[in-house]
């Protein structure tokens, strides 16, 4: 198989991170619950993988490192833990339903949300945001890239409007973190919500917050910690404010293993790595008769190539590729209704190529002669 | 039978500031060790650090230290 969803998640793994869950599942206890042998390598592992995300996405303090099951979970915490009824929000876009639902969720409650509108190409014009703050405005919550276009946002430009105007800043950084440089402090992040199996390459079920200094977040779960517990209430203190209930300590240390793999080859490697596929695909494809390609390909961008090829349902497309040609992609809507709104692909779907550091110049010929003899049918 | 000695238990409030603990002392090479923070020093469960009293000077002082839920002196079989 050829696997081009890396925007859904990596397939290929890291041998080491395959080696970290399989030694972790042989070794760890259950992380502050007890201080016996197996409960103290479980939280000593766990810390050191705070310690390693701290590194990767610049935080000071990893003790604000807080792990969930994956991005949907940390922005759940992060967009119900900080908005309130009567705040005015400001979103966009290009969002994923890990923000809309919580956002729409909301606002049946009682909070404003403004979203900043994409264009034809699926951009959105940042200057913008500042035309829309209001007294009220408590956030801006956004993505750093389109799961759908690949189009990026300049979250470092949102990140100074957050801090002129006093507001919250929560970025997700599903489809980037890995890949780009991120930086929470030089880009203004509040708090920063990822996820660990996809650029990441890390395991599914792991993901996180990081959450800047003065930032209080209010629990979205409360349960068992393993400290003061006969505390009525979630302890306050980070990271056990936001980490209720059993930890993935064996997932945690897969995505620790991958964070170093990755810190090791640099993040700048492999963007390059993968633009340089993606580039080549969409060369490679735009301009056959029929295909018409999704997103703003004038600058950098995140590795993934949105495109539609005549008239074809884009599920059909996805099943040609798989049946017949034995390559991987994703149809559909992507869970990113108004992206698809916005480029007029609400009825058709789009098909969805995405590129990661295990693909090769190969699997990129590939799927160009695939997409080729499809729009020849 | 054993006799119970007084140990210096510093506590916290979160599993990962002990972890932070037990890093930064073995940078400074600081003595001690994680154990069971003592039914005596509180009923809440939690890991703490267990040193010698007399060697209480040293953890009262340095800014790059977890925050600290209290420091205590308690009498205990544990070594």
């Amino acid at each position: 198989m050829i696997y081009l969803d890396n925007a859904a998640t990596t397939i290929h793994k890291p041998p080491c991170v395959i080696e970290a869950v399989a030694e972790a599942m042989t070794s760890l206890g259950n992380s502050g619950r007890g201080a016996n042998a197996g409960a103290m390598s479980a939280a000593r592992l766990i810390y050191s993988a705070r310690e390693t995300a701290a590194r990767m996405f610049h935080l000071d303090d990893p003790q604000r490192v807080c792990f969930t099951a994956n991005s949907t979970e940390a922005l759940n915490t992060a967009i119900f833990g900080l908005i309130n009824s009567g705040d005015h929000v400001i979103s966009t876009d290009l969002e994923h339903n890990s923000v809309l639902r919580p956002l729409y969720h909301l606002q049946a409650l009682g909070t404003q949300v403004s979203f900043l509108p994409a264009d034809a190409l699926g951009n959105v014009d940042i200057s913008q945001i500042e035309t829309m703050i209001r007294k009220n405005t408590k956030a801006i919550v956004c993505t750093h890239a389109s799961n759908l276009t690949g189009n990026l946002i300049d979250i470092a430009r949102v990140g100074q409007i957050a801090e002129k105007y006093g507001l919250l800043f929560i970025a997700d950084v599903s489809q980037t973190a890995g890949s780009f440089h991120i930086h929470m402090a030089d880009m203004g992040i509040s708090v920063l919500c990822f996820t660990g199996h996809k650029g990441l390459m890390g395991p599914q079920g792991t993901g996180g917050l990081c959450v800047a200094g003065g930032v209080n977040i209010r629990p979205l779960k409360m349960g068992g910690t393993g400290v003061q517990t006969y505390l009525q209430e979630q302890p306050p203190q980070y990271p056990t404010r936001l980490e209720a209930g059993t930890l993935n300590g064996h997932g945690i240390a897969g995505l620790k293993a991958a964070m170093d793999y990755i810190l090791e080859i640099g993040t700048d490697v492999i963007h390059k790595n993968e633009s340089r596929l993606a580039a080549a695909f969409y060369e490679g494809i735009k301009d056959f008769q029929g295909v018409r390609v999704y997103g703003d390909f004038s600058g950098d961008r995140a590795p993934i190539v949105a495109l539609n090829i005549s008239g074809y349902d884009s599920g059909e497309v996805e099943d040609i590729l798989s049946q017949e040609f034995d390559i991987a992609v994703r149809s559909g809507a992507h869970c990113a209704p108004r992206m698809h709104e916005a480029l007029g692909t609400k009825a058709q779907g789009a098909v969805r190529f995405s590129f990661g550091w295990f693909n090769t110049a190969d699997d990129v010929d590939q799927a160009i002669e695939a997409v080729r003899r499809i729009a020849k049918r | 039978m054993r006799e119970k000695t007084l140990k210096l238990i510093i506590t916290f409030h979160t599993t990962a500031a002990a972890m932070a603990m037990e890093k930064i002392c073995a940078l400074r090479g600081l003595p001690g060790r994680l154990g069971p923070v003592p039914r005596s020093v509180t009923s809440d469960c939690g890991i703490a650090w267990w040193a010698d009293p007399e060697e209480r000077f040293l953890f009262e002082t340095g800014e790059d230290f977890p925050e600290f839920e209290g420091i205590y002196e308690v009498l205990s079989y544990n070594s």
